[in-house]
């Protein structure tokens, strides 16, 4: 048995909230420098070249790439060895949030409740967070603010099993299409296939946390995040939707059993700001 | 932008004058003043118009910004502040450019209900790069808080602005960028 104390957590995440939010990851930077050299569209290219700029100058100022720095999902993995003390680890989580967006300068997006009064909770809490207890007495910690130009362009479709992979590939053109400019593109696109309802939503946007690049260890799921990504590339949207042939840097599939008579997939899409940091306590 | 040449420099307050040989796709840089107003803000301008209420600057020939800023980091003029998705404003826009509101920045789509106002009310939608907001802030020049202060983020600020980058998005014409330029790289039907 590990013991770590909850105000370990906190800082961590205070600290992770800001690094997310000013440094865009290296591999997105380094898609976003390989999509100049093959963009059509000459204001494309342009465009490419301010987001790039953009990155570098957060980075050099150490603020926001994006003003809006989002909701922030946490996706903490705890390894069933690890004992938390002094406090409530849920809390502390939270703590860390408001930390990390009072002292980051970090813009506060959240709103409750969302229907009627919608007043600013002042310090971005609550996060969302997804919690899961794995072997070993290791706390593995992933935060990826996500802003909501992008999150309103996602769908969730209930398909049919006979709709097949032909169904999922409509499916997500027509999402990305219908997104056209709004999500910021060049987007991410995490997909998430099978579960049910909401496991199909979880999974897709647990897809956007993986680093940008990697595929799914499944090659059958793995060519068709390539033959998506084509796909995608193919709409026409281009970088701020203003037309061009880099709609889309990634498209990331999760997926999970199901049941007989289903196949859910969600879409969610992701900005040029693909944000994420992450930690081992 | 790169292209030197080709840039149409404007000036606020922004007359029908000014946006009559403004043309969808064309690049701009914006100087002068402009105001910051985002969901919160624009649903309580609009219910103010309803009620036949002032509201909190003077809409003629002026350019509304939909942004919710970064807060300001000390030594910083303003904090990140890129534009926000406009169409979450549609509802309330044909109402704020029947009271003279001459130009709106944003990023994304709007509704044919918006385009057909800005035809008829002779006025412009302004695209900004949406998630460049480390260096569109480098073009805002001062900040001076105007109405509700209480909504933060949300809150209705008059920028000074030298150089902002911006692209037509809908000219006078009624003519949306977005629906010539992307069918110009579309390979799917």
């Amino acid at each position: 048995m590990r013991e770590m104390k909850v105000k370990e957590v906190k800082e961590a995440i205070a600290k992770l909230c800001m690094d997310a939010c000013y440094y865009l990851p290296e591999g997105v930077l380094a898609k976003l420098k390989g999509a100049v050299d093959t963009e059509a569209s000459p204001l494309g290219r342009e465009i490419l070249g301010t987001i790039i700029e953009n990155a570098e100058l957060a980075k050099k100022k150490g603020v926001a790439l994006c003003q809006d720095t989002g909701l922030t999902v946490v996706y903490i993995d705890i390894g069933q060895e690890v004992h938390f003390t002094d406090g409530d680890l849920y809390e502390a989580i939270n703590a860390g949030v408001a930390k990390g967006y009072t002292e980051g300068y970090l813009r506060k997006s959240s709103v409750d409740d969302p229907l009627f009064d919608r007043k600013n909770t002042g310090d971005n809490t609550p996060a969302i967070i997804h919690c899961n207890i794995v072997p070993g007495d290791k706390v593995h910690i992933i935060i990826s603010p996500k802003g909501c130009g992008s999150e309103n362009m996602g769908a969730l479709r209930m398909l049919k099993p006979a709709d097949g992979v032909e169904g999922i590939i409509k499916f997500v053109v027509e999402t990305v299409r219908n997104a056209g400019p709004n999500p910021c593109p060049p987007i991410t696109v995490g997909v998430g296939i099978g579960g049910n309802m909401e496991k199909a939503a979880e999974l897709a946007k647990f897809s956007l946390s993986r680093n940008i690049g990697e595929h799914n260890d499944n090659p059958k799921y793995e060519q068709l995040e390539k033959k998506l990504l084509e796909e995608i590339n193919k709409t026409g949207v281009g970088p701020s939707g203003l037309g061009g042939t880099t709609t889309a840097l990634a498209v990331n599939i999760e997926y999970a059993p199901t049941h007989i008579g289903g196949l859910p997939c969600a879409v969610n899409l992701n900005c040029h700001a693909a944000r994420r940091a992450e930690i081992v306590l | 932008m790169s292209n030197e040449g080709n840039i149409k420099y404007i000036t606020t307050p922004l007359t029908e004058e000014a946006v009559k040989d403004l043309k969808a796709g064309d690049v701009v840089r914006i100087s002068g003043y402009i105001y910051t107003a985002r969901d919160a803000a624009h649903k309580r301008m609009y219910e103010a118009l309803e009620k036949e209420q002032g509201v909190p600057f003077d809409l003629e020939d002026n350019i509304v910004y939909y942004v919710g800023p970064a807060p300001t980091k000390p030594g910083e003029v303003v904090g990140s502040a890129g534009p926000t998705t406009s169409g979450r404003m549609d509802k309330y826009t044909p109402a704020l450019l029947a009271h003279g509101l001459r130009g709106m920045i944003g990023k994304g789509t709007r509704s044919q209900e918006v385009i057909d106002s800005c035809v008829k009310n002779k006025a412009v939608y302004f695209i900004a790069i949406g998630g460049a907001a480390a260096v569109i802030a480098q073009s805002i020049k001062g900040e001076e808080m105007i109405a509700y202060e209480e909504l933060g983020p949300e809150a209705i600020r008059r920028y000074e602005v030298k150089d902002f980058p911006a692209i037509v998005g809908v000219d006078i014409e009624g003519n949306d960028v977005y629906k010539v330029e992307i069918p110009k790289y579309c390979k799917i039907k």
